[in-house]
């Protein structure tokens, strides 16, 4: 090999023997401070290969001295966190509802556990801003079928509605048409007449015949002025928020077929800190009463 | 061949010597430009003492620029109870920086960038004039630079001494040099490191933590990096860093025309350079004594003689040796002096020299720094201790009530930047029926309560009948009073069902 050597004669530097359409190859070392780093990484590479997780086995790997393991660094994190939020959530375990309100720092914590909670669990059905959809209550407006009170908020988060919790909320409608206790023309005025208690009815003479198999039928639940019944959970009829949406054809498909929406019972599945924060958070969402 | 110039080099240094009564010095321009090449190993500097006139100046804008970075963080300013006591700070934590009777929030940085956009201006504007005074003065790396030299000089010994220190076997004397001056630049790079820390924390309270080991890794990792790069930088890259890493000199080279005040050597004056005998002036010489003393004391080595190069810094260090051996051989000083390229070809063409400092580019220069600097001051002076932002909630856009009326919901942002708690009134102009509600208990719209510098969030409803809105919008307007004085507004809209 030694006989191979050729030195470049303008630079003084061996060339690397290899050449293209006359231009050779200097063999120039490698920078210095390239060299040292490069030795460092290796001296660090071998270093991290025995102090952390690094080579894979076949069914784990190898653990390294320090013993880190990022999901143990995950955990302790969220243990950390948990830590930290544990001042707050044991003071609102303890708390009222009520308590929780009263007190900034309280509520503060609870308004954005709430509403991270509410964005997980409850956006699938009522909507990330809680507006609801046709058939999923917006909880902004002041128009509850079970109350408003932190109290019927947190019930109705504990046992749901129609759920399979034995505690749950239950309230019945009868099909009037499917099970033809009403004929088609009755239930026409009853629907003109319920249109009607909110302002938007158009056949009054429709209403006036509606009003009588309203309160032969409905008052019983929905009251005479047709304002619902918090303890029934039936709904208020006299006002302008329609849960299945406020035309006709709406009204008539209720009271043919029914309705019966359903809730999930959160109790079990959340924890007693986190219903109380949700709680909180759809009562400030501006219905609150 | 590169080992070989290096002990071509030192051999060199040592073999200077007196004639006609003037201190020579073979010492070599290691980075004239014939010398450079890409594959070049730094050949050490061993810049000589220069006495004189500019060095007198270098250690006075020496001791000034490090007296003002070291003590600065100590210095105290009263700002009352709520605020810190320190002159000047940079409070990540709360978000704040302090300048004297300026306090700046984030939102605030572009009072940064108009102080970066002066600082740069300002750069441009004395370059043009005086060419690179910022690197051969103020430099830090200049500054740092020569103090790392000085404790050389103190420790080692002047030039011929440090050149013989290095050929010198290892032994006790030199080994005692040697490690003093490590030991020395490792203390000084330590307190570097260790003064840019107090400029983001108390300082008397991080002194204590520091010394205690108490203080936050963050601090100690922060004077470890400064430490090692002072340490780097003034120890041993020294003038590559003005050669290869700065982009200052690169852009400089683009400020500096004919007019620009610049290290120059009369060369209509000097040459043809050669040695004589004290008091002989033979006619067929120049001025030049080609005693190499300019090359001696140059700490990026240059031989200024060579003309203009991208390596000189304009520290006149040049002038004061040049200046020295003239006053010692009896001819005019300032054969080497800060003049212009254009007033060398005025006395080539038997003009006088002048010095033009107004010209287009200063005039631009000066207008910018003008006009930013006037932006700025008024933005400073005019600057609201009271800010009101809002947000209006979109998702859900409005909520239609059992009544019938349209509510939104907003997050209102108050943001006090006064020393003490304001309450305010919050009023909504612009919808005639508007009710407003906050969220909290005893929260009322009519006392809204901000503590002292910080910001406060609240919810508020905004309740209207349904046929206020038309048009499925109304441009409405947030306004906060304080009955102490004091009133901002913010617009936004009121959002109904689009009819």
């Amino acid at each position: 090999m030694a006989d191979n050597k050729e030195v470049d004669q303008i630079s003084g530097v061996e060339t690397t023997g290899h050449e293209w359409d006359g231009i050779k190859e200097l063999n120039n070392p490698l920078p210095r401070w390239w060299l040292w780093t490069f030795y460092a990484t290796c001296l660090w590479a071998f270093a991290y290969w025995i102090v952390m997780p690094a080579w894979p086995l076949i069914s784990s790997h190898t653990a390294g001295v320090l013993g880190y393991s990022s999901r143990e660094q995950l955990a302790k994190t969220v243990a950390t966190a948990r830590e930290a939020q544990s001042v707050y959530l044991n003071r609102i375990e303890d708390a009222s509802l009520e308590e929780i309100v009263a007190d900034s720092e309280l509520l503060e914590f609870a308004l954005a556990g709430g509403g991270s909670a509410f964005a997980v669990n409850c956006s699938q059905c009522h909507g990330r801003g809680a507006a609801g959809y046709v058939g999923y209550p917006n909880l902004n407006d002041d128009d509850w079928i079970w109350g408003g009170s932190l109290e019927a908020i947190s019930h109705a988060i504990h046992f749901g509605i129609r759920s399979d919790h034995e505690e749950t909320r239950f309230n019945e409608m009868p099909a009037y048409g499917r099970d033809e206790l009403l004929t088609r023309e009755e239930i026409n005025d009853v629907a003109e007449y319920v249109l009607a208690l909110s302002g938007s009815g158009e056949d009054a003479a429709a209403a006036a015949r509606g009003e009588v198999t309203f309160a032969e039928q409905c008052s019983a639940c929905h009251m005479e002025n047709g304002e619902g019944n918090y303890e029934l959970g039936a709904p208020n009829l006299s006002d302008a928020i329609w849960l299945y949406g406020g035309d006709k054809s709406a009204v008539v498909e209720s009271i043919t077929n029914s309705r019966a929406g359903m809730m999930p019972a959160w109790t079990g599945r959340l924890d007693e800190a986190t219903i109380k924060q949700l709680a909180v958070y759809v009562h400030s969402l501006g219905g609150g009463e | 061949m590169v080992e070989q110039a290096v002990v071509e080099h030192t051999t060199a240094g040592v073999t200077a010597g007196r004639q006609g009564g003037v201190e020579r010095s073979d010492a070599e321009p290691v980075n004239k430009k014939e010398k450079r090449s890409l594959y070049q190993k730094r050949i050490k500097i061993y810049p000589k003492l220069a006495k004189g006139a500019f060095r007198r100046w270098k250690w006075v804008i020496m001791a000034v620029t490090l007296g003002i970075y070291y003590l600065t963080p100590w210095i105290r300013w009263d700002r009352g109870p709520n605020a810190p006591d320190q002159a000047v700070l940079i409070d990540f934590p709360a978000r704040r920086f302090y300048f004297f009777f300026i306090e700046i929030w984030p939102q605030e940085v572009y009072y940064i960038t108009g102080l970066l956009i002066l600082a740069a201006i300002g750069l441009f504007l004395i370059t043009s004039l005086a060419g690179r005074v910022w690197c051969g003065y103020t430099c830090p790396q200049t500054v740092w630079t020569d103090l790392f030299i000085a404790v050389e000089h103190a420790i080692q010994g002047d030039r011929a001494a440090r050149i013989r220190l290095d050929k010198a076997p290892w032994g006790v004397e030199k080994v005692l040099r040697k490690v003093g001056t490590q030991v020395a630049w490792v203390v000084i790079a330590v307190c570097t490191g260790g003064a840019w820390v107090f400029y983001f924390a108390d300082a008397p309270t991080l002194a204590a933590d520091l010394l205690a080991f108490q203080a936050a890794p963050v601090a100690y990792i922060t004077i470890g990096v400064l430490t090692f790069t002072t340490y780097l930088l003034g120890g041993f890259a020294r003038e590559q860093v003005c050669t290869y890493m700065c982009p200052w000199p690169r852009i400089q080279g683009g400020l500096l025309d004919e007019e620009s005040l610049v290290i120059t050597y009369n060369e209509d004056r000097g040459e043809p350079r050669g040695a004589r005998k004290k008091g002989d002036h033979p006619s067929a010489l120049g001025d030049c004594v080609a005693c190499n003393q300019c090359v001696a004391v140059c700490p990026m080595g240059i031989d200024i003689r060579d003309g203009q190069q991208l390596e000189c810094i304009t520290c006149g260090l040049c002038i004061d040796a040049c200046n020295s051996v003239m006053d010692k051989v009896g001819l005019p000083r300032n054969l080497i002096e800060y003049s212009t390229l254009a007033n060398v070809e005025r006395v080539r063409a038997g003009e006088k020299p002048r010095l033009r400092l107004i010209r287009p580019r200063t005039i631009v220069y000066s207008g910018l720094i003008a006009v930013v600097g006037a932006i700025m001051l008024f933005t400073l002076v005019t600057r609201a201790d009271l800010d009101l932002n809002i947000l209006r909630d979109r998702n859900p856009l409005f909520v239609a009530l059992s009544d019938g009326s349209i509510r939104n919901g907003y997050t209102v942002k108050i943001i006090n930047k006064q020393h003490q708690e304001r309450v305010f009134g919050l009023e909504l102009v612009g919808l005639p029926g508007a009710v407003l509600t906050v969220v909290g208990a005893g929260a009322d719209p009519g006392a809204l309560a901000v503590g002292p510098d910080s910001l406060a969030s609240f919810r508020v409803f905004a309740t209207a009948p349904r046929d206020s809105v038309t048009d499925g919008a109304v441009d409405v307007t947030f306004r906060i009073v304080d009955q102490a004085g004091g009133a901002a507004s913010n617009d936004t809209v009121f959002r109904g069902p689009e009819d």
